[in-house]
This record gives structure tokens, C-alpha cells and sequence, in this order.
């Protein structure tokens, strides 16, 4: 299958920030990417150079055979784009918003026009069409962002960590909608920081560090990497630390993490509801005191962990390209 | 179409944007005149008693620096529309669609232009209700709404230079606005200049805002009509300097601000 979006190198420093690193990185025609990473992992940097806003130092990238820096008005006709901050204007309506967007698309008065009331019907926003967008919830701000950027039905679909700073509610809202475009066929880059959104919404996961590529696969693959569920188990006295590890080894698929400080004790397992109740019956009956018992999934720390040895907060470090912009690489 | 036919409409497109902020903030309108309007009572009435200009009416002398100390002051909402945009990352949703480059520039200054004509017109009624008058024709008249509005769009593309180099819309409210004050007082809007020390009286000779004010009290007829003019050449031929300096304000910062946009918006 053809690669819709190709970047082979990409290199952009801020000073003495490497905020892309050699960036290699390769999308298929109609796939979703989850490109997950911390805060200055270099995700929103790349959105930029895909998207045309930024030139890259050296490397090259391409979209539909398009080049991202020679060619970047073509490709500006086929490529919608979805930011982390709602770029839609406070002070038009929601109809108005995307009116507009579709007259610089140059779709021409009438077509803009039933555009933007099919897309308004489409993300739910038809009775907060005419009024302005300050009056809209985050959420609805956001859909009508994300509806902003499929004025042009576009090709290729790059979404800059669609669900950052939204209840849950109006992340899962988020997540169906997205789900949506996705069995429409576009080829979507998508960036996040939650191991759960990429495996919900992207074909293939690309983990992404200090602005380089440092894991690819499913997201199962990533999750085989990192060891599958974790069982997560508090007891009541340092004492019992020891026993409580015992068994965990015994039912666990790994080596279990023992943190003294606060009696926790962590360790991947395979099978998980057995395994819960398997090891509650064991501790039970070498008279372990257990404050709290759970099963969790990995995280993107804990793939982080497994991947590079270090937490993904501890990185979290981004000096915001020394307070320019928006702060966000 | 052609390239230049569709920078044009994308640039009413972003200009019909800005004005829809004018529509659903009328205070914004209201409190960029009120200040102005403070200014013509204050001066009308406290300074200007003790103001003696001779050959005409305090008020009549006034107004012609009013308007083009409004205008002046006017320009700086440029500075902060743009950095607002920025800021939003309204800037980028616009250059990752296929429009023109300039348009963002255009659409602004052309929208701050036209918000310009709102604030002059409620100026002019509050000038002819303290008394100034338009004594030269309509075509004076009109010649000198043109050269006040041209004098407007010209400073409206330094403040988008300002607003496009400090970036954040706190730094481009006084950045945009400051260096106006001394600009504006140091100049004949609100004392006649023959009377400062000279270097100060050079000085406001040759500010671009003496110009636009002496053109403006020329076109409508608010001298004395015994007054000797000043021997400099910028106060022997004022609309010569008001129409010079608009035009080399435009060639320096119309490709100045469409290169820190670029600059700006690449980062």
C-alpha cells in the first residue's frame, strides 16, 4: 500500500532544543497513526512541518506525493488541520466559522454555505449555529475546530491531540466522532499523549521521544512490550512487603515493582481477572493485610518506562521553545 | 480567476471577519471614541481657555488634531487584533489553507481602516456640536477625510509591524500605544508649534502628524485668515508632507510587517 505521508530525517532545532530529531515516519493511504509522546516529545512540531506551517531545518517530508515545503500551497488544498488550542473565532458564530473557512478554500459562496450547515448537522452543532462561539462549551469549541478542518473534505487529516483539556465526557464524545471519519477512509495523523486514545482511534502507534521515533507497532504490540495488564496491590505494613512480592511473582508474568514508601507493590500479568482473584485467595491465607487491589492498564508511563528506562513525566521538561508561541512542540 | 483578483477576495473574506468583531462588540467601538471625545471636551474646555491661538477659536484650531491624534491612536488595535490572532493560533488555521499569504494583513488593516471611518464620523458630530465648522467646499472637505483616512491606513501598518514583533496581546496594548504620545503631543495638534523651544519646534515641524493636522485645518478652513503661515517647507506645503509621509510609511512598513508575518508565523 502506497505511504500517504512520508518524512525521512526531519531535523528542527530552537536554539539549543532539538525539538525534531530525525524524524522518520511513514503513514498509510487510508490508516490512522497515533503519534504519542509526552509534552515536548516533538508531536506538535511535526503536525507543523506535515501541515506546511513550518519549514524543517533538514530531512524532507511528503504528503500525497506533495513536498511539505516546495509544493506547500498544493498541499495546503488537500490537508485539513485540527490544533491543540480550538483556533476558531470567539466572535463569529459557528455557521460563520465555517463559512469562512470554506470561502479560503475557495469553495465559492454557495458551496461554503451548505457545507457548513452539513457540518454543523454532522458534529452535533446545529442549534448553536448562529450564535458565537464564546457561548460554546470546550467541547463544542473543539468539534467545531475538528469540522473546521474537514470544510475541504480533505485527503489527509493531521489532529493535534484532539482530546487534551476535555472532560471525559466530551473525550469520548470526541473519540465516536473521530471513530466516524475514520471508516470514511481518511488518512489521519492524529497525536496524543494517552496510550488508551491512540489504541482506540489509530491503526499503528508511533511512540515518539526527544523528536525521534522510538517504538512503532500495533497497539497491542506496544502493550506486549510493556508486559499487558498490570495488577496494582497496597498492603498495610512494610513487613508484609516481602510475602506479598512472593506471591505476586508467583502469579505474575514478570518481575513485580515493589515501591516501600507507600506499601505498593506492581506486577504485569497475563490473564487478568483470574489472576486478581487467584492472588487475593494466596494473600488471604498468608494473612496479608491488602488495603487496595486493582487491575490496570498500561499507561503511556508505563510504556515509557519499559521503552526508554525513565518516566514519561520526568522528561516533561519542554522549555516551550524558549516561550515562544504557544508552547507547544 | 486571477492570483490577484482571488488575494483580494480572500482578503474581504478575513476583512468581513474583523468587521462581524466590530458588530458583536459595539463597546469596543463606543470606548475608542470615548476617549477622543474626552479629549475635545477637556481641551475645548480646560485648556482651551487658557489656550490663545490666534485668528480662530480654540475649538475650531482643535479639532484638526484630534482627529489625526484619533486616528494615530486608533492604529495600535492593529498591533493587538493581529497578536490576538497569533496568540489563538487563529494564524495558523489560516496559513494551512489555500489563501492568499497577504490576506491576513490585508483583511486587518482594511477592517481597522473602516473602523477608522466609524470613529471619525462620530467625531466630526461631536466636533460640530462644540462648535468646529467646515469652512472650505465639500470637495475640501472630502480631500481632507481622504488624506486623514490614507494618513490612518498608513500608521495601521506600522502598529501591524509592532503587533507581529511582540507577539502577545498584552506586550502589543502598550507596545502599540506609547511611543503615540510623544509622537502626538510633540507636533501643532494641540498648541500652535511657532511657540516651542527650538528643538522641540523642529522637531514637531517636521512630525508627520503636523502635516496631517495642518493639511487637515487648511482643507476645512480652520485658520485665521490673517495668520502668516511658518517659512519651513513643511509648513509652506503641508498636504505635500502629509501625502510623502503616508506614502513612505506604506513603502517601509507594508513589506516590513509582510516579512515578519512570515517570520512570525514560521516559528
Amino acid at each position: 500500500m502506497a505511504s500517504t505521508i512520508v518524512a525521512e530525517g526531519l531535523s528542527k532545532r530552537y536554539g539549543e532544543i532539538r525539538a525534531l530529531d530525525g524524524l522518520d515516519l511513514e503513514v498509510a493511504e487510508g490508516t490512522v497513526l497515533g503519534l504519542l509522546g509526552p509534552n515536548g516529545a516533538g508531536k506538535t512540531t511535526a503536525v507543523r512541518v506535515f501541515t506546511t506551517l513550518l519549514r524543517p531545518d533538514s530531512g524532507r517530508a511528503t504528503v500525497a506525493g506533495l513536498d511539505v515545503v516546495r509544493e506547500a500551497a498544493a498541499l495546503r488544498r488537500i490537508i485539513g488541520l485540527s490544533g491543540q488550542y480550538a483556533a476558531v473565532d470567539e466572535n463569529l458564530t459557528g455557521f460563520e466559522n465555517l463559512d469562512m473557512v470554506g470561502r479560503l478554500y475557495h469553495l465559492g459562496r454557495r458551496t461554503s454555505r451548505s457545507r457548513a450547515r452539513d457540518l454543523l448537522d454532522q458534529f452535533a452543532l446545529a442549534e448553536a449555529a448562529d450564535r458565537p462561539v464564546k457561548t460554546y462549551s470546550g467541547g463544542m469549541r473543539r468539534r467545531l475546530d475538528l469540522a473546521a478542518s474537514l470544510v475541504a473534505e480533505p485527503q489527509v487529516l493531521f489532529l493535534d491531540e484532539p482530546t487534551t483539556g476535555l472532560d471525559p465526557r466530551g473525550r469520548l464524545g470526541m473519540w465516536e466522532v473521530i471513530a466516524g471519519l475514520v471508516r470514511g477512509g481518511t488518512t489521519l495523523l492524529l497525536t496524543t499523549q494517552y496510550l488508551e486514545e491512540a489504541d482506540r482511534l489509530a491503526d499503528s502507534i508511533a511512540v515518539i521521544d526527544h523528536g525521534k521515533v522510538i517504538a512503532r507497532g500495533t497497539a497491542d504490540e506496544l502493550k506486549t512490550q510493556v508486559g499487558g495488564d498490570r495488577l496494582e496491590l497496597a498492603v498495610g505494613h512494610v513487613d508484609e512487603l516481602a510475602k506479598a512480592a512472593d506471591t505476586l511473582r508467583a502469579v505474575g508474568s514478570g518481575e513485580p515493582a515493589v515501591d516501600e514508601g507507600a506499601r505498593r507493590l506492581t506486577v504485569p500479568i497475563s490473564d487478568g481477572a483470574g489472576v486478581l482473584v487467584g492472588a487475593l485467595r494466596r494473600l488471604d491465607a498468608e494473612g496479608v493485610e491488602v488495603l487496595d487491589v486493582g487491575i490496570r492498564r498500561p499507561t503511556l508511563d508505563d510504556v515509557f518506562l519499559a521503552l526508554t528506562g525513565r518516566a514519561a513525566e520526568e522528561i516533561d521538561d519542554e522549555p516551550a521553545a524558549a516561550g515562544r508561541g504557544r508552547g507547544t512542540r | 480567476m486571477s492570483a490577484l483578483a482571488q488575494a483580494a477576495a480572500d482578503g474581504m473574506v478575513v476583512t468581513k471577519r474583523n468587521l462581524i468583531k466590530i458588530k458583536r462588540l459595539p463597546d469596543l467601538l463606543i470606548f475608542s471614541s470615548i476617549q477622543p471625545i474626552m479629549f475635545v471636551l477637556l481641551f475645548a474646555y480646560v485648556f482651551g481657555s487658557a489656550i490663545n491661538v490666534p485668528g480662530v477659536d480654540y475649538k475650531e484650531f482643535l479639532m484638526a488634531g484630534i482627529f489625526t491624534q484619533t486616528v494615530a491612536f486608533g492604529s495600535a488595535l492593529t498591533a493587538v487584533g493581529l497578536a490576538e490572532d497569533l496568540q489563538k493560533g487563529i494564524i495558523d488555521r489560516f496559513r494551512s489553507l489555500p489563501m492568499a499569504r497577504s490576506a491576513v494583513l490585508v483583511g486587518r488593516t482594511t477592517s481597522d481602516l473602516l473602523n477608522n471611518v466609524l470613529v471619525v464620523v462620530i467625531m466630526s458630530v461631536c466636533g460640530l456640536l462644540v462648535g468646529w465648522r467646515i469652512r472650505e467646499g465639500v470637495l475640501s472637505a472630502v480631500a481632507a477625510y481622504a488624506l486623514l483616512l490614507l494618513f490612518a491606513f498608513a500608521m495601521s501598518w506600522v502598529s501591524a509591524t509592532i503587533g507581529l514583533t511582540v507577539r502577545s496581546v498584552e506586550v502589543a496594548q502598550s507596545a502599540g500605544f506609547i511611543w503615540l504620545f510623544p509622537v502626538t503631543f510633540l507636533s501643532n495638534a494641540f498648541v500652535p508649534s511657532e511657540r516651542l523651544p527650538t528643538v522641540l519646534r523642529v522637531i514637531a515641524e517636521w512630525n508627520p502628524i503636523s502635516a496631517v493636522v495642518a493639511s487637515l485645518r487648511d482643507l476645512f478652513g480652520n485658520v485665521g485668515p490673517n495668520v502668516p503661515v511658518g517659512g519651513s517647507f513643511p509648513q509652506q506645503y503641508p498636504i505635500v508632507m502629509a501625502v510623502g509621509w503616508s506614502l513612505l510609511l506604506l513603502a517601509i512598513f507594508v513589506p516590513l510587517s509582510v516579512r515578519r508575518y512570515r517570520a512570525a508565523a514560521t516559528r
